[in-house]
């Protein structure tokens, strides 16, 4: 694997480059994802997402996934990409992108990547809905 | 020994601060960092699940003593994705 292709972007995400980061001619599949904001959460209407992250830790922890699903599916080649501040409904706030020959593995280090970003990645969102604004996982504190 | 202490997400809002330097006696640990902290800051009082602790970008266990020059960040429950 070459340098591990994991950032933090301020701007809307280009998918095509983050494509083409990983393919390459031995491949049989590429698989994507994306997680996009959207205009409801826990009854709540929502109007925009402003993602904060701790950005010299959350791209080493991005980088340290992506190393690591290099090494459990050594023919994957993985790259991963989260967007800061603000996005409207709609918007994309990260892509992953899988290529590897076979379509199997390709799908599992997408998935695994999605999951192990959600856990641990010090990036945090402030939902704002009609009713203001809040940041989401660490209520109680008012 | 001198620590600098970052602060994210509702932390940041909470103590108004996104960094702040912290003088503190050799042997200090993370958690006592965060016991100092609730203290100062009773809106953290409602908090009562520490939130996790990283040193010097990683995850790190909140019992072990800071080192000086150390760059302590609480984490919230991570929401990104």
């Amino acid at each position: 694997m070459g340098d591990a292709f994991a950032h933090l972007t301020d701007d809307p995400i280009d998918f095509r480059a983050l494509i083409a980061s990983v393919q390459g001619r031995e491949d049989g599949a590429i698989v994507t994802f994306a997680g996009v904001v959207r205009d409801h959460s826990e009854g709540k209407s929502v109007e925009s997402i402003h993602y904060d992250a701790y950005r010299s830790m959350a791209e080493k922890e991005l980088a340290a996934i992506v190393s690591e699903l290099g090494r459990e599916l050594p023919e994957v080649r993985v790259a991963v990409i989260h967007r800061l501040g603000r996005l409207v409904v709609g918007e994309a706030s990260i892509a992953i992108a899988c290529a590897s020959p076979h379509r199997a593995e390709a799908f599992t280090a997408c998935r695994e990547v999605i999951e192990r970003v959600k856990k641990r990645v010090p990036i945090w969102k402030k939902e704002r809905t009609p009713e203001g604004e809040e940041w989401v996982g660490w209520q109680g504190g008012g | 020994m001198q620590i600098r202490l970052l602060l994210f997400a509702v932390l940041r809002e909470v103590v108004g601060s996104d960094q702040k330097p912290l003088e503190l006696e050799e042997g200090t640990t993370a958690a006592e960092v965060w016991e100092r902290l609730r203290r100062e800051h009773p809106r953290l009082a409602a908090y009562d699940t520490p939130p996790m602790v990283a040193v010097n970008q990683e995850y790190a266990d909140p019992a072990t003593p800071l080192r000086p020059g150390d760059e302590l960040a609480f984490i919230p429950p991570v929401s990104g994705g």
